[in-house]
């Protein structure tokens, strides 16, 4: 099953969010989801000394207990982002709760409950914004109601503020107690729900600490491996070394004569293609604890059927793709006549862009934990992004109803969309049954980087044409990389649309006669999609190439943009792509281009970034825009060479426009990361494969920034906007690295066609 | 096997455990302390960075065999409350994203300080440059160490 792009926005999740906009009927029935749920018997109920707390749980979301104590369910994936906090920050500010005593539990998967809980494509904002107040607003209404009827008062006279409501005549109560007479109060009509003044919150448009500061720093936080069941054994797992290859047969005398280790088990793999939710095929040792397992593993003799995978050469498979991008390809996207542009041009400028293979390296490797109990339930904690799809292909796995998977969520030791992927939980529930107790699967580093769902390699060639009079006439853009859909399907040979939406062709300069193609490459590993996926190494090459564009016409770059963007106005892909484009799983009415807000974003970097003084000797700035995920983002790169001649990144300037923006502290914490993961993907990284096997063992080999190279002052500027929001996740990677190479040919006088380059 | 008795955060451990297994997994698997990170198993990371007497270092390459009587401390024992200097600096500048890294690097951070109350910019890029970050708030991370260096310093000169 190849699902629709997990890192866009689907139908499924829009019907899904659906949920939460208030109709009457679906807010009953999320009310009568809460009142049977997990919200209230488990957790939330204890029997204090003055008698027995009760609840009030207008919704899934939130609820308050008689004891005044809030309660916001976190139903998105803790990765980095901060969503955890960001999310219930939302509610908490329209319900007006005290933000310091608010209590976030994580909600477990559960789709019919919770809606859409796939962590991916920079969307948790921008989906849940409008709910979440929602959310907490209708239970203020209903606290004041409950409060004006107490007081015999007009509930108009009333706000909440600190978890209180309080009346104009300088009376308040508690919201708990409050409780018993909101809890069997009937749902207040949607339509008669306000939303507060943006101009009154207290929260939102605000830095806010994350909820979990506290616990990361003392050690306390709970990530996947971090669960301890009793009985639990643990399990490694070694795993066919190449894609597609098959246990022929394996001695495990050896490996069971470790200390430790229990039981050998096999597990079946999908062979080819792998797909994007199964285990690979493999052997586990499962042992007392990780040491023994590893040893065990070890000591495992196995002998492999390789398959056609075993002379796989990604250096070879490259320079092939290379060679591709000069012939005509299959035409994506097309406006005017490119190749009239090229024969009356004055001046044509061809270059290719290669890109490697990248492995996401969170530092936690993936873990999850499964407890099959024989009754036919399985209960998991795990760090998913996508804890739905995980609870489905566990349930498939084994062969379950969806009910009698129980999908608890840990907080992810980092994503990237690795995490999306739920194939080492199947492995965990697999090996939990197999082995008859809890189990945790444990991937090491050298299995994280053989095994991953690597971003993929790409060739690049764009043909740029000027015309006699100086102006940019054409745009021929090629581009080819093995596809996301081909890790489910064999005959995904051309990137999708859905890739392609993703920096390509959305090209949105004003070029009169634009010409997008793609050609064949096949998948010989597992792809996946890593932090702003095919954006990287789209903006890589278009912003590279844009910079020499401008060069060649003799227009400062940051100039060129602003020119090429022209006027203000909202653009339209469709009409140029057979109506394939997909605008992030967004209507393009309601999440529009506009060049307006993108210039604006230019404008704002260029000036915060001081663009047109004449720096000190030895320095140099290199500018790129690029919008992803609906988030506009311009970038301007500061590099410097000191006297040995080594090179450093003292400043980044960023300015974003992501709509209105919520949580401001965590907006800019995205992007100061998002440039250090970006300095690594132009700088450091990068996986080969020889016969078929990744080159790349550990942190020695794939290589990510340290503090030393890490880029110093990082600048981030956020525009003020009361658009709709968008997500900030992704956004800060693509146009980083082709400012950032823009900055390194101005102070060497090289251009860079080729990532990683060596700084 | 063989049995060990080790020094953890104040408080004799005795363990039965294959001599060559690293600290880090004596500490997880054996002893249930969660907050030292398991990131590379090479010292490549400093995800799993634990005090040895004064010294940092990495219990994912470091035998239980070879710690005899020397101290351990990690992230659990770094302050009784949880509010080292460093954890409180951890939270006024909202270093963490993912926080998985963090455990290591504010292990990392207190031995420095042990041993440099007031270090330079480049004596905390030197020094941490064996710790990853791989959601990169390696910035944050120097700021909330000079923090918590200056609250140190403010601290030895009062008493
Ligand atoms: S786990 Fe020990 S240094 Fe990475
Ligand atoms: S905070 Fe995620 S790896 Fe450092």
């Amino acid at each position: 099953m190849m699902p629709n792009f997990p890192f866009l926005k689907n139908k499924k999740a829009e019907d899904k969010s659906e949920v939460f906009v208030p109709s009457r009927r679906d807010f009953l029935k999320l009310s009568s989801l809460a009142t049977g749920g997990f919200l209230l018997g488990v957790n939330f109920q204890c029997a204090g000394p003055k008698g027995e707390t009760i609840t009030f749980a207008p919704n899934v979301f939130v609820s308050i207990t008689s004891d005044n104590e809030v309660i916001i369910v976190a139903h998105r994936s803790e990765m980095g982002t901060g969503i955890r906090t960001t999310l219930p920050q939302i509610v908490a500010d329209e319900l007006g709760a005290d933000w310091s005593k608010v209590k976030i539990v994580q909600a477990i998967g559960d789709e019919e409950k919770y809606g859409n809980q796939n962590t991916d494509g920079s969307f948790s904002v921008r989906m849940f914004y409008e709910p979440m107040r929602k959310t907490g607003a209708t239970a203020r209404h209903m606290l004041i109601a409950a409060a004006a009827k107490k007081w015999e008062v007009s509930p108009a006279e009333c706000h909440t503020e600190n978890s209180q409501v309080l009346h104009s005549s300088g009376k308040k109560i508690d919201f708990g107690d409050l409780v018993a007479e909101v809890k069997d109060m009937p749902l207040p009509d949607p339509e008669s729900i306000t939303l507060k003044e943006f101009s009154s919150y207290k929260l939102i448009g605000k830095d806010v600490a994350i909820y979990d500061a506290r616990d990361i720093a003392a050690g306390k936080a709970v990530f996947g491996a971090d669960v301890n069941l009793p009985g639990m054994q643990v399990a490694v797992v070694r795993r066919s070394p190449v894609i597609g290859a098959k246990v022929i047969s394996f001695n495990d005398t050896k490996a069971l004569a470790v200390p430790g280790v229990n039981r050998v088990v096999k597990i079946e793999g999908a062979g080819i293609p792998p797909g994007l939710d199964k285990p690979l095929e493999g052997v586990a040792v499962i042992a007392d604890n990780t040491w023994a397992a590893m040893k065990g593993r070890e000591a495992l003799e196995i002998e492999w059927d390789l398959g056609p995978n075993q002379t796989y050469n990604s250096a070879k498979q490259l320079e092939e793709m290379l060679q591709s991008t000069a012939k005509d390809g299959k035409v994506r996207r097309e406006r005017g006549n490119f190749l009239a542009a090229q024969r009356a041009a004055g001046k044509v400028l061809e270059r290719t862009y290669l890109a490697p293979f990248y492995a996401h390296a969170t530092i936690e490797p993936p873990a999850a934990i499964a407890h099959y109990q024989g009754d036919g339930i399985c209960e998991i904690w795990a760090p998913t992004q996508h804890p739905q799809w995980a609870r489905q292909a566990v349930a498939t796995a084994l062969d379950l109803d969806l009910d009698k998977v129980k999908m608890n969520i840990t907080l992810l030791g980092g994503g990237f969309g690795r995490k999306s992927k739920p194939d080492f939980v199947v492995e965990a529930a697999i090996l939990s049954k197999a082995a008859k107790s809890p189990v945790r699967v444990q991937w090491t580093r050298e299995d994280d980087l053989h095994f991953d769902f690597f971003h993929s390699h790409s060739a690049q060639r764009i043909k740029a044409t000027i015309d006699k009079d100086g102006n940019f006439t054409g745009w021929n853009h090629h581009t080819v990389f093995p596809a996301i859909g081909a890790t489910g399907s064999t005959t995904e040979l051309h990137p999708s649309d859905g890739e392609l939406g993703l920096g390509c062709t959305d090209f949105p300069y004003d070029v009169p006669n634009i010409k997008i193609e793609t050609h064949e490459s096949t998948a010989h590993t597992r792809i996946g999609w890593l932090r702003s996926v095919s954006n990287i190494h789209h903006a890589f090459a278009i912003g590279c190439m844009m910079d020499e564009i401008a060069e060649a016409r003799g227009i400062d770059p940051v100039k060129h943009a602003l020119q090429m963007l022209g006027e203000d106005r909202n653009l339209e892909f469709k009409p140029e792509t057979d109506g394939k484009y997909e605008n992030y799983g967004e209507p393009i009415e309601t999440f529009p281009w506009n060049t307006g807000r993108m210039k604006k974003v230019i404008e704002r970097v260029a000036k915060e970034a001081n663009w047109d003084q004449k720096l000190a000797e030895g320095k140099a700035v290199g500018f790129a825009a690029h919008k992803s995920f609906l988030t506009y983002v311009a970038c301007i790169v500061v590099v410097e060479k000191d006297g040995s001649g080594k090179i450093s990144i003292p400043e980044v300037f960023y300015a974003v426009d992501c709509g209105i923006g919520v949580n401001t502290d965590r907006i800019r914490s995205q992007f100061e990361g998002g440039a250090q993961f970006a300095t690594s993907l132009a700088t450091t990284s990068a996986i080969t494969f020889e016969n078929g096997i990744p080159q790349q063992k550990n942190f020695d080999g794939y290589q990510i920034i340290r503090m030393p190279q890490s880029p110093k002052k990082i600048h981030v500027h956020i525009i003020e906007s009361m658009e709709k929001p968008t997500g900030v996740g992704e956004p800060p990677v693509p146009p980083f690295i082709p400012a950032l190479c823009n900055a390194m040919y101005k102070l060497t006088g090289e251009r860079i066609y080729q990532l990683p380059f060596k700084a | 096997m063989e049995k060990f008795s080790i020094s953890v955060n104040g408080k004799k451990q005795e363990v039965t455990a294959d001599p060559d297994m690293p600290l880090l997994w004596v500490l997880r698997d054996l002893l249930s302390m969660k907050g030292t990170k398991f990131g590379c198993g090479q010292a490549l990371c400093g995800a799993c960075t634990v005090h040895l007497d004064d010294e940092a270092i990495r219990s994912c390459s470091t035998p239980i065999s070879t710690i005899g009587s020397k101290k351990v401390t990690t992230i659990e024992g770094l302050d009784k409350e949880g509010h080292h200097p460093l954890q409180d600096a951890w939270v006024e500048h909202i270093v963490p994203q993912c926080g998985y890294c963090q455990t290591g690097q504010i292990m990392n951070a207190a031995a420095l300080l042990k041993k440099n109350i007031s270090p330079t910019v480049a004596e905390i890029e030197e020094a941490m440059a064996g710790n990853l970050c791989r959601c990169g708030t390696y910035n944050r991370i120097k700021e909330a160490i000079i923090t918590a260096s200056e609250a140190l310093y403010l601290k030895h000169q009062s008493i």
